[in-house]
């Protein structure tokens, strides 16, 4: 685990191996945005109540504001960043993020970093969710801008994309 | 060091724009906005050169452009309809036009981003230079291909002559890279709205594919070498603004240990700095402050009383006719609403290089050229030596501390030497942000037997908002000072009965004392959700009394064809028949309707909403809202600010309520000040009502008005009951359906 630069930690970003020196205590949100330059998961309230620093890790989204570091070592955590790739290797869009852009969602899009993580976790997890299934898994994440219709929109026509009923 | 890459002040220069071996092109005006009394009264700050083509359009090798904008993007999409605006008078493609950074002596100044003044505002602007710049190009063309002007066609950059395709020579030949280096004329032909391509036609945003991709750089991603980490200590919650904290001791040991985290104290102002971001953040939490907190507010609980108590001053905003004969109808109404807060999603944040010959700021202001006077007056420098780079942030809907945390960030480069990133945490946002302020409405109107209106009068109680920054009130010890009365912070014209046509109205402000309640400042829609709550309640009011219709109400009364033509089209969208709704088993159902705006433009809403009796809940069913914005240049755009205007009604109108004690604000963070969620959001309708050949009027926050009343007098559908406050909470509402 350790290397070379002394209290170095490794841990698997987006699919990478990455090593960083903070504090295991550290909230992982600090080590992605400071140390490892990701501008996905951003800060928004440190205690878990608005979702903007979500993050997925093995899997599962969790709020990087109040995670700290040692929870996500030796697992794969991914961000905005790396979600097209942990949808598909060779894939540089989600069909989320696709269709996102079709339907110009994002208004200042501060809130999306988390947004499009928890809205892929979902897509993962169930290939025809209903409207009140996907308002019930993104009810913890607040769009100030109140671009929830187009959101919706977006995450609709996504699960219908990743089942091949549309192009 | 980590972080998005900045580039050097050189790079940055209106110069750095050209090609090396540009011409200068940078010609100041030279005002000292120190010597003005107040910035509501700039007139255009030092900057470039307003009349100069080159101030605003730049022609590449290439026969792209760029255009050089005034106004900053708050994620409403003005940085793609007012290169569509350029695009369409250049005759260029929108892959043909780019902008660069908002920052004071590179873009023009055009006002402040706020009051929805981009389009309104800006797009003449835009839309001129462009113009003079293509008549530049012609003539020089003309020139160049022999030819004259009437015989020269345009298209993506490319001058030809009519009839004789092989003659032709693009932008690029005639000035690629080269300035203007000429005034505006003042008689270059704008084009003909029935010949536009470009404007009234949806564009993509070019900025929403890094936005969804995760890579966008906001200004909280800015790093700078050496750079130190900040956050602010301030009791939780503000006080009046009169009277803010005295900082009486302080424990620096309480933050030992938690790496070189660090305190820095300007007098009250106190902030913990530290190389790393979370060593800032645990330190601030940890430090140990005595804090002198004087009892400065009522309790919110009796927050009305106390406004209806401390008013210093009665003003009549207008009053003009005499009131019509025949009243046999008349109604008083009266509405108390509360502080609501920005609440942006991000905590505000700004990074300041303050050296001491001048200082380089980036932030997510909306009117960075104040920013920059009130730096230089902070930092005791010259304004010209201050540069300010706007930097997006989240979406702010006004006022936010966007201006107070960049004063903090500088203040605080300056006394440590190193560039400085000061961010904000959730409670210093939501406790210390200048609030769109409370307000008490009471409206009394009249009509004859034949349902025309026959007098309108409103009277307001509300305070001003807060001219200094709370930075520069524990820094300095500024003393606490309000803004003037004016628009947005007075009885509004246009909301208050402006869209009828009234034989006698009278608009009277009962002015509070700034001081001495929380920071006011603007609110998306200043004040308009409740003078609308208040007034166009008191019309459907009226309306039944007479025993008409509230939508044929309002049509016999309106008051121009604009109005009327918003009215139609979201009665028309909704498929308007009454106000009745059957319930859904033993849940309350109605229908409501508003007009309203904010200073300009015309906006109406239809909601529908159900009431659960018993549980006192409130759901907003769908909403209908119509816009018309005379021009509108991005229609996509435009339905999305009606939908986020709508949303934001509804979080405001069911949730959103800021709560105090003597000693300050308590709802600090997203569970005590709830906002709308996925499962709180309506089915939204926006239309659109279109005039292109009309001048724009602003689209950001013209149809909230509407909806607040439509809201409102759903819910009286519903129940027969009216609420006379917001937000609608169930025990509010349980309460008035037993009274």
């Amino acid at each position: 685990m350790n290397d070379d630069e002394a209290g170095a930690t490794q841990l698997s970003v987006n699919g990478e191996a990455r090593r960083v020196a903070s504090d295991p205590a550290t909230p992982l949100l600090y080590v992605l945005a400071d140390e490892l330059d990701l501008k996905g998961p951003r800060f928004g309230c440190g205690m878990a109540q608005c979702g903007s620093c979500s993050v997925l890790i093995d899997g599962r989204e969790v709020r990087s504001c109040v995670v700290p570091l040692a929870s996500a070592l030796g697992k794969d955590v991914v961000t905005a960043e790396g979600i097209a790739r942990w949808y598909s290797p060779d894939s540089t869009l989600h069909p989320l993020q696709d269709e996102l852009i079709a339907a110009q969602a994002p208004q200042c899009g501060f809130c999306y970093g988390g947004m499009v993580v928890k809205a892929a976790e979902l897509l993962a997890a169930n290939p025809a969710p209903s409207r009140a299934q996907i308002v019930a898994h993104m009810d913890g994440h607040i769009c100030r801008c109140g671009t929830y219709p187009r959101l919706l929109t977006a995450i609709e026509r996504a699960a219908a994309r990743m089942r091949g009923e549309t192009a | 060091m980590s972080g998005a890459r900045l580039s050097s002040p050189a790079e940055l220069t209106r110069r750095g724009l050209l090609k090396a071996g540009g011409a200068l092109l940078v010609g100041f005006a030279l005002i000292d906005p120190l010597a003005r009394p107040a910035r509501a009264q700039f007139g255009p700050p030092p900057g470039p050169d307003r009349e100069k083509i080159d101030s605003w359009i730049i022609i590449h090798a290439d026969s792209t452009a760029t255009v050089l904008i005034g106004f900053v993007e708050l994620g409403q999409g003005a940085t793609t309809a007012l290169p569509q605006v350029a695009a369409e008078e250049l005759d260029l493609d929108m892959d043909q036009v780019r902008v660069v950074a908002h920052e004071t002596e590179v873009t023009p100044f055009q006002g402040g981003t706020y009051s929805s003044s981009a389009i309104a505002n800006g797009r003449p602007q835009v839309q001129r230079a462009a113009a003079e710049a293509r008549a530049e190009l012609l003539r020089r063309a003309s020139q160049h291909l022999g030819a004259p002007l009437a015989d020269l066609a345009t298209a993506r950059g490319v001058v030809s002559v009519r009839g004789d395709g092989g003659r032709q020579v693009t932008y690029g030949q005639l000035l690629g890279d080269r300035p203007f280096e000429i005034s505006m004329t003042g008689e270059a032909p704008l084009k003909n709205p029935s010949a536009y391509r470009i404007v009234g036609q949806r564009a993509a945003r070019p900025d929403l594919a890094e936005k969804v991709m995760g890579h966008r750089t906001y200004v909280q991603h800015l790093r700078l070498p050496q750079m130190l980490h900040a956050r602010i200590v301030r009791p939780r919650g503000q006080g009046a603004f009169g009277a803010p904290p005295r900082l009486l001791a302080l424990d620096e040991a309480s933050i030992a240990g938690m790496g070189d985290a660090r305190v820095v104290r300007e007098n009250d102002f106190l902030a913990i700095v530290a190389s790393r971001e979370w060593d800032a953040v645990r330190a601030a939490r940890a430090l140990r402050a005595e804090w002198d907190i004087p009892a400065s507010l009522p309790d919110s609980a009796d927050l009305y009383n106390a406004m209806r108590r401390g008013v210093a001053a009665v003003q009549v905003v207008l009053e003009e006719g005499t009131p019509g004969e025949g009243s046999v109808h008349s109604v008083r109404f009266a509405a108390e609403t509360p502080y609501q807060a920005h609440a942006t999603m991000a905590p505000n944040c700004a990074l300041a290089d303050v050296k001491a010959d001048g200082a380089r700021v980036w932030a997510s202001s909306q009117d960075i050229y104040a920013l920059r006077g009130s730096l230089a007056r902070l930092l005791g420098l010259d304004p010209l030596a201050v540069t300010v780079q706007f930097a997006e942030g989240s979406g702010t809907y006004g006022h936010s501390l966007y201006d107070d945390v960049a004063l903090g960030a500088a203040l605080l480069s300056q006394k440590m030497g190193v560039p400085v990133r000061l961010q904000y945490e959730r409670a210093d946002e939501h406790g210390w942000d200048t609030f769109g302020p409370a307000h008490i409405g009471e409206v009394a109107i009249a009509c004859d037997a034949a349902g025309k209106l026959t007098s309108y009068s409103y009277d307001g109680w509300q305070h001003s908002w807060a001219f200094v920054e709370t930075t520069e009130q524990m820094a300095r010890g500024t003393p606490a000072r309000g803004w003037p009365m004016g628009p947005s912070r007075s009885v509004n014209p246009a909301v208050c009965g402006g869209m009828y046509a009234l034989p006698y109205r009278k608009l009277t402000d009962h002015v509070l004392a700034t001081e001495e309640w929380p920071r006011g400042a603007w609110l998306r829609s200043p004040l308009d959700l409740s003078f609308t709550f208040a007034s166009e309640q008191a019309v459907d009011v009226l309306a039944a009394q007479a025993g008409l219709d509230p939508v044929a109400f309002r049509r016999l009364n309106i008051a121009d064809a604009r109005w009327l033509g918003v009215l139609d089209a979201a009665a028309e969208a909704s498929g308007w028949t009454g106000p009745e709704l059957p319930p859904s088993g033993s849940l309350l159902r109605g229908r409501g309707v508003g007009l309203g705006t904010h200073l300009k433009g015309w906006g109406a809403a239809v909601a529908d909403v159900e009431v659960d009796p018993e549980s006192g809940r409130v759901r907003i069913l769908h909403i209908w809202g119509a816009l018309d914005a005379g021009c509108t240049v991005n229609p996509d755009i435009v339905d999305a600010q009606i939908t986020g205007q709508l949303v934001q009604t509804v979080s405001r109108m069911l949730l959103e309520e800021v709560h105090f004690t003597p000693q300050g604000v308590t709802t600090l963070d997203w569970n005590s000040y709830k906002v709308a969620r996925f499962s709180d959001c309506p089915e939204i309708t926006p239309v659109i009502v279109q005039h292109l050949d009309q001048p724009s009027s602003g689209a950001g926050e013209e149809v909230m008005a509407a909806a607040s009343a439509a809201i409102a007098n759903a819910f009286h559908a519903a129940t027969g009951k009216r609420m006379a406050t917001f937000p609608f909470t169930p025990e509010r509402v349980r309460a008035v359906l037993a009274g």
